[in-house]
């Protein structure tokens, strides 16, 4: 992680109380929701992507019958530098707890970050996702930020 | 001295001299306990093994003297209670103290001079000099800051010692003592030593008087050491330490208050304290403030009134709780409950002028608020901030007022005419203002259970003539008022609750407390007995008035106050009785049982009268319902009957001699019975027989042994005079009319709630009459037969077990299984009769067996081997003798008959809240089902291993495992798992086929993951890992139950935890089981399923492929 904060002080706010959890056994099927990836942590702070609203509930668009998943986060600053990596985090945390037979596009809110393009082309394009994972040191920040939303 | 245990004693010593290797500590333990007990027993003198050691306590060896010192110290720990001369010690404590300089030698003497001066006068104690000597000595030598954490402590017992013991000498040394324990005790930092510095310091400042000079120049700097500590905080938490913090904490406190002298100090510490933002520093000054005031007095702390009275107020009127709910169920704040507890000790210590009450009184704040109490109009308009405030004020002056009867004056002259003119005068205006202003409601209910606290029902009239009394008095039927309208008129939970509250405290009075008087409490009963029966519809206010005049009824029988119970008694209980006999239909029948049953409860008085007329609206609800089949009539015996085995039997079992009511109970039924010859036809309701089973369970249970048998008595001669029930031998069954199922059914309850002891004298028809019960198809009676097995005593006097039990095997299940050696016989006939005569129904007499197998295991009878052998027998036979006896027996028969016979194992093995368990007084021998575990695993894992026949007898043979490895121990299964895993897994396979077995492969499952999660259980797993894991990746998809999904899947996620080199080559085949269990209906098994793939990647460190 680089030294020094690209932004040292981030404006946190109040975690969106989750809609109560159906209790197990009513209904057929749950839906897909957003909470997997809320839990995230943002790799400059220990707070997670919902506290920071980089990730909000509506941002997250579940198409179950299509299969079909379209996310959009929002980076604190224009020009912040781990957008990259929070798209990174997004998509591989998706990967993860997704059935493979979902299409997710993860991009970023249009006209929030200054390299827009660039961020959506390295987040979207497998064989790129795929190259970043590679680098061990990619690979290990991606963990980290994981890691809590495991536990 | 003799020779030998001179040489003996030689050699002890050198051993634990001997500081070389090649003696160990328990060896030099040992020896050092051999020479005490030589010390002891006088075979060798103190004198002459001190001159023995004198070469180990002089040399000039570090090491050798170092531990020649200690065996003499550890040896005088030892004899501490020989008896010694004073010259021997006068000359020891002087070879000890004089050692102080000996820094390589430091720890044997400061053991040696512990022991000596703890010893215990009679035996020899060291003299006033002496301790002076070790004092000084202490003085000039020892930095006790330099030394290591125990000779640290030792250091600080001597110095408690010292004080303690000896306060004459450390008086003489004055200053220079007191200054060199402030020297020793800076900058101590290890727990253990602490809490001996603070009893020091709190030992030490006792010894001086509060005009001591010497100390007070002193008390500064010992307090600044001390200061320092608090509030106690560890910045490494660990286990254990949180025990500890509390003794420290509690130790410190000790030491602050240990003197009036840290006054000075400790207040304003503890005030700069109060006001840091740590919740647990606030506490905790809280708690020293409230400690310490009272030890420094009234008078010291005067002239920190305005700070305290700052703080204080500050940390209510900020941490109060915002919400207004009125009695318990407040929610409470711990700084804010401290902060008033200190409150009330510091009005408390008040002195005649009330300096610090005054200065509440006068308090801007409390004014302000009480003035704007008219500004609030609704509940619902006050604002959260407002609501704090006026609880924070509610509080405060309830405390003030309740501190002592001369501040509950001053605040009632203060503040209370005011209020209740408020309340009054919104009332008037009530035309306008629907609700009354609900401030001045709030707090003149706070004032009046503070009041309230003041009456002691022992003290008598003097009250009568405070300020306070004659005020309530003269408000006393205007505020009764009051409260009644609101009550009765507000719509607003919290303003009925206020005024119920506010009744139940005048009415809490004692009955000699004349300012409210005996008019006011029956006005009050009345107005609460008429809500209680005409507002059930308001289900709150019912129950808090029920709750009001509970509360008034037990206080009543806790101060024996006979005048007012009359009064209740004429008011609230009869008119309660008068409800349960009422046609009245408007009030529910449910909350007249409730209201009854909750009076009755406050006293036992009162709960006979109920209990008689619970009696009879029993007896007529039945009556009815036999004649006519009235389902109201059901419903309402229901309701008794459930009120009596719940509420009312369970009271009178905490009261003696109450052994009647139960008997009662039981024999009134019974009457019932026998006088209603005529019942309807169609009673189909189920419920209400199994309701009256219950209850006459219970109360049977619950009566002694002589009343049983009444009981019984009765109940058999109704029994037996009714005439399908006489014995004969053709064993035809009879349909039973609807008297005879209810007769049979509580004479089966009678049977199981009986005592070992209870003698039946017609045991042997019983026993007839219930196998004939049974073989008609009655279940009850199944638990009745394993009742009776269970405790009937085997040296009964009408009938030994042996021989009930040959009448029950060979009359009835006899004809199954003649004996032990004639199991097959017995199987294919019970097999025949279940297709041929229809006569038997073998459903029953299988469950029948079950029970007298679970009776008989559970005493440890030998003869469960019997039943369980034919149990077994019938599963391993596979059906082969039935097919030899012809092609009658359809398979589909065969297998229903084997199911059940596989269920009994469930009931065999499992609790049961019908019948043998300790409220029924069963006989329960330890670790019964690890015995029948013991017994049947060998047998059924030999059968399902050979057993090549069609899986459907494979999959009974299964269920009946199951159910047995369910109800096990784990500790037991653990013992076994290496043999049953592959049969669990085999099992589970097998069991997830068909829906039906989904709780029981369920509850297999959940064995496997208790197995998983013991140490002992994975090394098994991992021998069979491949089986486990392709039994486990089959169960994620399970259709039929979610449980089951995801518990496979934590069993999986568990498993991912097995070394590595056991479970990597499963890993692709998981992972690949897993993101299609990703696609899963349930979210709470997807999301195990997340957390299942992730630990299965992490595994391995090339991570997920993706």
């Amino acid at each position: 992680m680089t030294s020094a904060l690209f932004n040292p002080n981030p404006v946190v706010y109040q975690k969106k109380d989750r809609r109560a959890r159906s209790r197990p056994g009513d209904g057929d099927f749950d839906e897909y929701a957003s909470e997997l990836i809320d839990q995230l942590e943002d790799p400059e702070h220990p707070l997670t992507l919902e506290e920071l609203k980089v990730i909000t509930e509506d941002a997250v668009e579940v198409d179950d019958k299509h299969s079909y998943v379209r996310v959009t986060f929002t980076p604190t600053l224009k020009h912040c530098d781990m957008s990259t990596i929070i798209g990174m985090c997004l998509r591989v945390k998706l990967l993860r707890s997704l059935p493979p037979r979902f299409k997710v596009d993860i991009k970023v809110a249009p006209g929030t970050h200054v390299t827009e393009d660039a961020v959506n082309k390295q987040v979207n394009d497998k064989e790129r996702v795929a190259a970043a994972l590679e680098s061990p040191y990619i690979a290990a920040m991606i963990d980290e930020c994981l890691t809590p939303s495991y536990e | 001295m003799g020779d030998s245990s001179s040489i003996n004693c030689v050699q002890h010593i050198e051993t634990y001299v001997d500081s070389s290797s090649s003696k160990s500590p328990s060896q030099q333990d040992a020896s050092l306990d051999a020479l005490a007990k030589l010390l002891l027993n006088d075979m060798i003198t103190l004198e002459s093994l001190v001159r023995e050691m004198e070469m180990y306590l002089t040399t000039s060896d570090n090491i050798i003297r170092a531990r020649g010192i200690l065996l003499l110290a550890e040896l005088l720990t030892r004899i501490s209670s020989k008896p010694l001369e004073n010259k021997t010690i006068h000359s020891l404590i002087g070879f000890f103290s004089d050692r102080f300089s000996d820094w390589r030698a430091l720890r044997g003497a400061l053991v040696g001079c512990l022991a000596l001066m703890r010893r215990k006068v009679g035996t020899g104690v060291i003299s006033g000099s002496d301790a002076n000597a070790v004092a000084q000595s202490f003085m000039q030598n020892l930095q006790v800051q330099s030394l290591g954490q125990h000779d640290r402590k030792l250091c600080f017992e001597i110095l408690e010692c010292l004080v303690d013991s000896y306060p004459d000498a450390v008086m003489t040394m004055e200053d220079e003592f007191v200054y060199v324990i402030c020297e020793a005790i800076d900058g101590e930092k290890d727990p253990q030593c602490l809490l001996l510095t603070f009893r020091l310091v709190e030992i030490l400042a006792r010894l001086y008087p509060e005009s001591s000079n010497s100390f007070s120049s002193y008390a500064e700097d010992l307090f600044n050491i001390l200061g320092s500590y608090f509030p106690i905080h560890f910045t490494h938490p660990k286990d254990e330490d949180d025990v500890k913090r509390e003794e420290l904490s509690r130790a410190l406190m000790l030491a602050f208050a240990s003197t009036p002298l840290f006054e000075p100090f400790a207040i304003p510490l503890l005030l700069e304290k109060l006001s840091s933002s740590l919740p647990s520093a606030k506490i905790e000054s809280l708690k020293y403030l409230s400690y310490c005031t009272v030890k420094y007095g009234g008078n010291r702390i005067q002239e920190h009134h305005d700070a305290l009275w700052s703080s204080l107020k500050d940390a209510i009127l900020t941490f109060a709780p915002s919400s207004l709910t009125v009695g318990p169920g407040q929610q409470d704040n711990k700084i804010a409950d401290e902060a008033l507890i200190l409150l009330q000790k510091l009005i408390q210590l008040d002195n005649g002028s009330f300096p610090f009450l005054k200065l509440i009184l006068k308090d801007v704040d409390i004014n302000t608020t009480l003035k704007s109490l008219s500004s609030y109009n609704n509940y619902d308009e006050i604002t959260v901030i407002d609501k704090q405030r006026l609880n924070a004020v509610g509080r405060i002056l309830y405390v003030s007022a309740a501190a002592s009867i001369a501040s509950c004056n001053a605040v009632f002259e203060s503040f209370f005419s005011e209020l209740v003119n408020g309340l009054q005068s919104v009332m008037q205006e009530k035309d306008y203002v629907p609700e009354p202003k609900f401030g001045y409601l709030y707090i003149c209910v706070d004032l009046l259970s503070a009041c309230r606290t003041l009456v002691k029902p022992t003290e008598i009239t003097y009250l009568d003539n405070e300020t306070w009394c004659t005020m309530l008095h003269s408000f006393c039927t205007m505020l009764t008022s009051s409260f009644v309208k609101t009550m009765k008129e507000s719509t607003h939970n919290i303003y009925t609750h206020s005024g119920v509250r506010g009744l139940q405290i005048l009415a809490s009075f004692p009955g000699n407390f004349l300012p409210v008087s005996k008019s006011t409490f029956e006005d009050i009963l009345v107005e609460f007995i008429s809500i209680i029966i005409l507002k059930f519809n308001n289900a709150s206010i019912w129950r808090s008035v029920l709750n009001a005049l509970v509360e008034i009824g037990s206080l009543i029988e806790k101060s024996n106050d006979l005048e007012k119970m009359a009064s209740f008694d004429v008011i609230v209980v009869d008119r309660m009785l008068a409800l349960l006999s009422s046609d009245d239909l408007s009030m529910p029948f449910s909350l007249k049982v409730e209201a009854v049953s909750k009076i009755g409860m406050t006293n036992l008085k009162y709960m006979l009268k109920i209990v008689q007329e619970l009696n009879t609206a029993i007896s007529t609800s039945l009556h009815k319902y036999w004649l006519d089949g009235n389902s109201n009539s059901a419903e309402h015996a229901m309701l008794l009957l459930e009120c009596y085995a719940d509420k009312v039997l369970p009271w009178f079992q905490n009261i003696k001699d109450a052994d009647n009511v139960a008997m009662h109970f039981a024999l009134r039924v019974w009457d019932e019975i026998e006088e209603n010859t005529l019942f309807c036809d169609s009673l189909n309701e189920k419920k209400l027989l199994e309701t009256t089973m219950n209850g006459m369970k219970h109360a049977v249970a619950s009566c002694s042994e002589n009343s049983q048998s009444m009981i019984l008595d009765k109940a058999f001669s109704i029994l037996s005079s009714c005439t399908s029930f006489q014995v004969d031998e053709s064993m035809q069954p009879a349909e039973f009319s609807c008297r005879e199922e209810w007769i049979i059914s509580l004479f089966d309850s009678v049977i199981i709630a009986l005592h070992p002891n209870t003698q039946g004298k017609n045991m042997k028809e019983i026993l007839q009459i219930i196998m004939r019960a049974l073989s008609n198809g009655h279940i009850p009676s199944a638990h009745a037969l394993g009742s009776v097995f269970n405790k009937m005593p085997s040296d009964m006097q009408y009938i030994s077990l042996e021989e009930a039990m040959d009448i029950t095997f060979n009359k009835y299940i006899g004809r199954f299984s003649n004996g032990d050696n004639d199991n097959e016989t017995g199987v294919s006939n019970l097999r025949l009769s279940n297709v041929n005569d229809g006569l038997v129904n073998s459903h029953a007499i299988i469950v029948g067996l079950a029970w007298v197998g679970k009776g008989l295991l559970m005493r440890g009878h030998e003869k469960v081997k019997g039943v369980i052998k034919f149990f077994l027998y019938f599963l391993t036979s596979n059906g082969h003798s039935s097919t030899s006896n012809g092609s009658m027996n359809s398979s589909e028969d065969c297998e229903d008959l084997m199911r059940a016979v596989a269920d009994s194992f469930s009931i065999i093995m499992s609790d049961s809240e019908a019948c043998l368990n300790r409220n029924f007084h069963a006989t329960i021998r330890p670790l019964y089902k690890q015995r029948l575990f013991n017994m049947v695993m060998p047998i059924l894992l030999k059968s399902i291993v050979k057993s090549d026949s069609p899986s459907t007898y494979k999959s009974m043979l299964h269920r009946a495992l199951a159910h047995v490895i369910c109800n096990t121990p784990l500790s037991a299964i653990l013992g076994e798992a290496s043999k049953l895993i592959p049969l669990m897994v085999d099992g589970l396979a097998i069991l997830s086929e068909d829906v039906q077995n989904r709780d029981i492969a369920y509850n297999l499952l959940l064995v496997l993951s208790g197995i998983l999660t013991d140490k002992n259980g994975q090394e098994v797993i991992v021998e069979n890992a491949y089986m486990v894991i392709m039994c486990l990746n089959k169960l994620v998809f399970y259709q039929h139950m979610m449980l089951v999904r995801e518990t496979a899947i934590q069993c999986l996620t568990a498993m991912s935890e097995l070394p590595y080199s056991k479970i990597y080559r499963f890993r692709p085949e998981v992972l690949q089981t897993l993101s299609r269990v990703l696609d899963d209906p349930k979210r709470s098994v997807r999301q195990e399923a997340v957390k299942c793939r992730q630990a299965w990647a992490l595994i391995s460190s090339r991570g997920l492929h993706i």
